[in-house]
């Protein structure tokens, strides 16, 4: 069987955060590389946060998609240099947060963040910590609703 | 050969994330309110997080063939090389909030000096936990703020913290022989070199929340070397009873 890189990364758009199942490992830019030399595959994965207990369902998750796919030769790889960053994550991949109702990291102006329900900024922090590492919690000061904000990191 | 100073360097710092985290995680279910009942335990899962990374490593130095998990879970009281503060008990929320600001004003600025390591795996664990410190100094020292600046019951709590506690602040930035060598050596930190900044940080913060800066320098010492106070041993029984009476056990 003869491994193409795009292939290999196609599988993985639809291999999906067990926390978040709208975005895919590649739009939240963990998958870091897919090295093919000849028929041997590694792909190579970075943490989002050190104590993420989402890491090990991922690898699982990627585990099983290349097997489904009759891929059984490959390795897994986890580096920790350079740390993730928000910054790598898709476009395509914070439009999908916003319509699941996360509000996406908003790098340039991390004060500034846009209510996913109904677009307002009149929003305010309630807690810097949210029900995962990747999240805080905030409010909505036009509509009310409570929201998960994506934060910056 | 094992090089030992390296290992125990790297424990030290593995066996710090490991307890303060287990500490932390005894709030689980019980913090003030819920959303600070989450902070905590979000931190707790960084600092294990971050003492895997650690402990990985070891396991690597070490080379003897065990894992993260035995070097976590199979060793007494006396083989751990974590600091005195972050064994202390959870105490009320003040205290809990004052150790976990001790902890990060070391922690923040000893990663950042970390990054500069000349062990390449020390820079990029150094990396990825200095982000996540930042975040929890943020934290810490807010709440510093809002209970010493607070009312007069959250006043009184946060000067009997910082009572309580600051003879622990010492230990974290008096380099122990382990680390006068790993420095020496080019991978670890001049603690010398931190202290001044993280002493500044500590005023400006309890500053802000109207609380006095001890004078006293007296600093309980020992736990990087093995001695510990007798709160250890209780963390290790509950931490380690699955892996000591069903050893191998997994999830
Ligand atoms: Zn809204």
């Amino acid at each position: 069987m003869v491994l193409d890189k795009e292939y290999i990364l196609e599988l993985l758009q639809n291999v999906t955060d067990p926390e978040i199942p709208v975005i895919s490992v590649i739009d939240l830019g963990i998958v870091r590389d897919v090295i093919i030399d000849e028929d041997s595959l590694e792909v190579v994965i970075t943490p989002t946060y050190s104590g993420c207990p989402a890491m090990l369902e991922i690898e699982k998750e990627i585990n099983n998609a290349l097997k489904k796919k009759g891929i059984n030769e490959f390795k897994i790889t986890t580096v920790l240099s350079p740390a993730w960053t928000t910054e790598w994550m898709s476009e395509e991949g914070k439009r999908k947060l916003k319509e699941y109702g996360i509000a996406p990291p908003n790098p340039t102006n991390p004060e500034d963040i846009e209510c996913p329900q109904c677009s307002s900024k009149n929003t305010q922090l309630i807690s810097e910590f949210g029900s995962t590492a990747c999240k805080s919690l905030f409010k909505c000061n036009d509509c009310l609703e409570p929201f998960d904000y994506f934060k910056c990191h | 050969m094992t090089d030992l100073t390296k290992y125990n360097y790297v424990l030290q710092h593995a066996d710090n994330c490991l307890i303060l985290g287990q500490r932390l995680g005894e709030w689980c279910g019980h913090g003030p309110i819920l959303e600070q009942d989450i902070a905590m335990t979000n931190i707790s899962l960084d600092l294990i997080g971050q003492a895997r990374m650690w402990y990985q490593y070891a396991a690597e130095i070490q080379n003897e063939g065990k894992s993260e998990d035995d070097i976590a879970y199979l060793r007494d009281a006396w083989g751990y090389r974590n600091v005195l503060l972050v064994e202390q008990p959870n105490g009320d929320f003040a205290q809990t909030i004052f150790r976990q600001f001790l902890y990060d004003t070391y922690s923040c600025y000893f990663y950042e000096a970390l990054m500069n390591s000349s062990d390449e795996r020390l820079a990029a664990i150094a990396a990825k936990s200095h982000k996540e410190a930042l975040y929890h100094i943020k934290w810490s020292g807010d709440w510093v703020i809002r209970l010493g600046d607070g009312t007069e019951e959250s006043h009184n709590r946060m000067v009997a913290a910082v009572q309580e506690l600051w003879s622990y602040a010492g230990e974290l930035i008096k380099p122990n022989e382990t680390e006068a060598k790993a420095h020496e050596e080019g991978y670890g930190v001049d603690l010398s070199a931190i202290k001044e900044k993280r002493d500044a940080k500590i005023r400006e913060v309890l500053t802000e929340a109207t609380l006095e800066v001890p004078e006293s320098t007296y600093a309980h010492e020992g736990g990087k070397d093995g001695r510990h106070s007798e709160h250890l041993g209780y963390i290790l029984a509950d931490l380690q009873f699955l892996q000591r009476a069903y050893p191998g056990l997994e999830w």
